[in-house]
């Protein structure tokens, strides 16, 4: 699964790294480090991260996108 | 200006075309589908991968977090475009609205946006930057390969240039274990970017954190063995350090070269465009037909004098990309100016450095909240009596009130007292940059408004 | 205060079950300040979160005494200092920091995604003791017991010294209630004092208990902690202990006793929930949103001259940071009124924003969305005996103080 993380509005509330620790770390208090593909073993807590993130500055393909039905997309 | 039914067909089956296949490139795209244009879609770009985030290569990656080849941007909705990924653009024919492609192809459009971005300036000495060892840090196949070379476990990472790319390399290197030497021409870190009060406490950081931080020096040379690998840097003040990895962290090159000659007006420092993101000629006339976003740009920005301004940074590209999009695809009046306040984060040795504004036209500096030494601060940089950015570290939620000091006009120094204000931020400071060019004194412009629905432009008249 | 004004329409009781239509009324008045020397009340979701980001807005509990709060406070009283919650920086980052170091990342990354195992059993031991009961209160079998039971093994606090502890929590949290605090004499303040006191207390046992032999508990860790920033001392052990302890729970027994109510009188909702659990995660933040359990922040006073929509508000004044309006500001939510998960942008304020926001808010988001799910799942055809139920008197910390249902049974 993969995921960005707009930094511009991230604040460091580090939701993220708590409800999906194998994905999101924090390195320091307010610097998140994120892993941006995400094994797909992951996605319930991903999705727990994505709703929880006070900012709303996870984008994560399949939780919070529309979906990608062409195939002529995939290049 | 096209008509009603013109723009009407635009939408419907136009040919719109984006050359560069990044961050900025994509977002329009999305943008375009999602505001309902229907007709054909083509991406250019120079790189064979499909749009990846960049910002993990120096952060995630160089900390083994993440695969340089894994950072593929997610999809926000499905763009159903032809993509030309692999194949440069070449050149522009804005009479005949076609890209030449570097394969001899030629794509034709109703409409362009130019989203080519920058990349890595290499080091000036060709045979030494050829050396093995030798790396800059942009792409997606510079991560590869430096990851590739920073997991044999080098004696010594060389990196020339302290900016946040070159910081942020040095920080990942400590974090792995790896010897590092940083080699900088001014006086300390991030000076550039941030100045040289706040440059000092970021040299501080470099070095409690066990990087050989060598400031006030030139690169002279690089040496290599006989195999052709990179051994040794030879520094303006004489001294030598020896190294199997350098990496050359110069800033970055804006990619218009392919412009040359078209009769746009692009150059070194990037396309001009107006406020809507519509590309001048060279002549100074805005087309109607060309657009510019992300990197590559450089736009009026009301907030800071009219000046042109071009911004790295991912937030811009993402807002800039949108608004490009919306206004391919609008009538005039529905057009809407890219009024971004330049927004920008670092990551390094376990601080979060972020500004808003432009801290580089601010000549004084104030710390409201914090301490330098403690490296949990923020700083607001005053221009003429206003203030006109702000740098925080470890220090992030409070950022968004000083983008609204920023956006209003607010007078510089703050007076008002803080929750954690301290002796040492009673007094401005020179913020200390090193080749300050300040702009001519103007009228400003001031955002208004409480949602970010209803912001308007307020016009004030100059300061007396 | 009289009554009809709108801030004691807010703390006034009768208003409790429904305080939505006031906070709409509070909308049109940017800035009310409704009596001299009185606290101004902010109800719209932009001017809140501004403000929680404002560092000119003071939580610093001397602040507030200065502001003419008629509250007593200071170490004096009580012997315990304040909790970082009523610090500002740079003390309140310090002790946080701290706090923090033994209950999340980047120190202690896992310790509550570990604690989801532990949730769901202790949510289907309290399914299953409700055996056949047809009907049942959902605080007092549920919604109370659970989080509990959680923060006291989270903390290393003995789960049946409950009896004891709550004798002092419940002033304490009565307290809290601008409306008790107002209306009642210096007895009953320094009947709360009295309380802070003897919980502190009765923690000092443990902690001087855990400090010789430590245990896998946040008491050990604050009792032993050694970060960059120091240790605490054992009195600010013992306040941040006091906070942990009384946060822990007593705002999350409110959620999920509001979240029970709200998908009872949303049966679409409940019964897609039953059918996709992961629902529960939009639920829980839409919940929060739409009735938060703290309603309202009324404790924070401002250091210099504010200007706010045209008002000044003059260094030294009260102001209260309505949270729940701002969570229904059609400025900010389409339709603010219903509930419903699937909105897109569910930015809410329930758990406030900038450096005060919730320090528990990851613990809260897992306890409810495994209890909502697993109530959703296992109550066979809940029902509402009253509705509305009856409420806690707190106007800040609101939620029913019973929530009876009837059911069919107890699914497996």
């Amino acid at each position: 699964m993969r995921l960005v993380v707009d930094l511009n509005k991230c604040q460091g509330y580090a939701q993220c790294a708590f409800l999906a620790p194998d994905v999101f770390t924090m390195h320091g208090e307010e610097s998140l480090v994120y892993s941006p593909r995400a094994d797909e073993a992951q996605r319930e807590k991903v999705a727990r991260a994505v709703a929880a993130c006070p900012v709303q500055a996870i984008t994560a393909e399949g939780l919070n996108t529309e979906p990608l039905p062409e195939v002529s997309d995939a290049r | 200006m096209p008509g009603e039914d013109s723009l009407e067909r635009l939408r419907r089956e136009g040919r719109i075309v984006i050359v560069g296949a990044s961050l900025a490139g994509l977002r329009a795209a999305e943008t375009l589908r999602a505001e309902g244009f229907g007709g054909s879609l083509t991406l250019i770009g120079d790189e064979p991968y499909e749009p990846y985030d960049r910002p993990p290569l120096s952060k995630a990656v160089l900390l083994g977090k993440a695969s340089a080849d894994h950072t593929e941007l997610p999809r926000l909705r499905a763009v159903d475009a032809t993509w030309r990924l692999g194949v440069a653009a070449s050149g522009l024919d804005m009479a005949g609205r076609r890209v030449r492609l570097a394969d001899g192809g030629e794509v034709p459009y109703d409409r362009l946006l130019i989203a080519t971005g920058v990349r890595a300036r290499p080091w000036p000495k060709e045979a030494e930057a050829q050396l093995d060892g030798v790396f800059v840090l942009r792409t997606r196949d510079d991560a590869v390969k430096l990851e590739r070379r920073m997991k044999i476990g080098p004696r010594r990472v060389f990196v020339i240039g302290a900016g946040f790319t070159g910081s942020e390399i040095a920080s990942a290197c400590r974090d792995q274990g790896i010897e590092v030497t940083v080699a900088e021409r001014a006086d300390a870190p991030l000076v550039g970017a941030l100045g040289g009060v706040v440059g000092a406490v970021a040299a501080d950081m470099q070095r409690e954190n066990g990087v050989d931080l060598r400031t006030g020096v030139m690169v002279t040379g690089l040496e290599g063995d006989s195999t052709g690998r990179v051994r040794a840097a030879h520094l303006s003040d004489g001294s030598v350090v020896e190294t199997d990895v350098v990496v050359v962290s110069l800033g970055a090159t804006r990619n218009t070269e392919w412009l040359a000659g078209s009769g746009l007006g692009a150059g070194p420092r990037g396309i001009a465009c107006d406020a809507g993101c519509r590309a001048f000629d060279f002549r100074g006339i805005v087309t109607d037909d060309v657009y510019a976003a992300g990197d590559v740009a450089r736009s009026p920005n009301p907030l800071f004098g009219y000046q042109f301004l071009s911004l790295e940074h991912w937030g811009n590209a993402v807002a800039q990309a949108e608004v490009a999009a919306h206004n391919m695809i609008s009538a005039g009046a529905d057009r809407r100016p890219h009024m971004w306040v330049p927004a920008f984060w670092s990551s390094q040795f376990g601080v979060n450095i972020k500004s808003v504004g432009v801290p580089s036209m601010g000549d004084e500096i104030m710390i409201t909240q914090g301490s330098l030494a403690e490296r949990r601060f923020t700083g607001v940089y005053g221009y003429q009596g206003r203030v006109i950015a702000a740098v925080s570290f470890d220090n992030t939620r409070w950022l968004e009130f000083y983008q609204r000091l920023i956006e209003t006009g607010a007078p510089f120094p703050p007076e008002f007292e803080t929750v954690d204000r301290r002796p040492e931020g009673r007094q401005p400071v020179p913020a200390d940059f090193p080749d300050p060019s300040l702009p001519t004194h103007g009228p400003t412009v001031t955002l208004s408004g409480y949602s970010p629905g209803d912001r308007q432009l307020v016009f004030t008249p100059a300061h007396p | 205060m009289t009554q009809s004004s709108l801030l004691g329409q807010i703390t006034d009781y009768a208003n409790r079950a429904d305080p939505y239509p006031i906070y709409a009324e509070l909308r049109k008045t940017p800035v009310l300040h409704e009596e001299e020397g009185g606290a101004y009340v902010i109800g719209s979701y932009y001017d809140i979160l501004h403000l929680l980001h404002d560092p000119r807005i003071s939580s610093d509990a001397a602040n507030l005494a200065a502001a003419g709060d008629d509250e007593l406070t200071g170490p004096d009283s009580t012997g315990l200092p304040p909790s970082f919650i009523r610090l500002d920086p740079p003390e309140h980052d310090r002790l946080r920091r701290i706090a923090n170091s033994s209950f999340g990342p980047p120190h202690c990354p896992r310790r509550i995604d570990s604690m989801r195992g532990e949730l769901s059993r202790i949510v289907t031991e309290l399914i299953d003791g409700l055996g056949d009961a047809r009907e049942i209160d959902l605080v007092d079998q549920f919604a109370y017991p659970f989080p509990v039971t959680v923060i006291c093994r989270l903390l290393g606090v003995p789960r049946e010294d409950e009896p004891r502890f709550r004798t002092w929590v419940d002033p304490l949290v009565a307290s809290l209630d601008p409306d008790t605090r107002r209306s009642a004499d210096t007895e009953f303040q320094k009947a709360a004092q009295d309380a802070r006191m003897q919980l502190g207390m009765y923690l000092a046992g443990l902690v001087e208990q855990r400090t010789k032999e430590p245990q896998d508990d946040m008491l050990s860790d604050l009792a032993t902690s050694q970060g960059a920033d120091g240790t605490l001392s054992m009195m600010e052990v013992l306040s941040t202990a006091v906070l942990l302890l009384i946060a822990g729970h007593e705002t999350t027994v409110n959620l999920i006793t509001n979240g029970m109510l709200t998908l009872l009188r949303n049966p679409e909702i409940l019964q897609r929930l039953r059918e996709d659990p992961g629902l529960s995660v939009r639920i829980v933040e839409e919940l929060l949103r739409f009735e938060p359990p703290v309603q309202l922040v009324p404790q924070r006073t401002c250091i210099a001259d504010i200007e706010l929509r045209g008002t000044t508000i003059p260094k030294g004044s009260r102001i209260w940071l309505v949270l729940a309006s701002g969570n229904r500001d059609p400025e900010r939510f389409t339709d603010p009124d219903r509930f419903d998960p699937d909105r897109p942008d569910i930015e809410h304020l329930g758990f406030g924003s900038g450096i005060h926001s919730c320090f528990g808010a990851p613990l809260a988001r897992l306890e409810t969305q495994i209890a909502l799910a697993e109530l959703a799942r296992r109550l066979d055809s809940p029902r509402l005996l009253q509705d509305p139920p009856p409420y806690r008197q707190n106007a800040v910390l609101r939620g029913p103080r019973h929530l009876p249902l009837a059911i069919g049974g107890v699914r497996p």
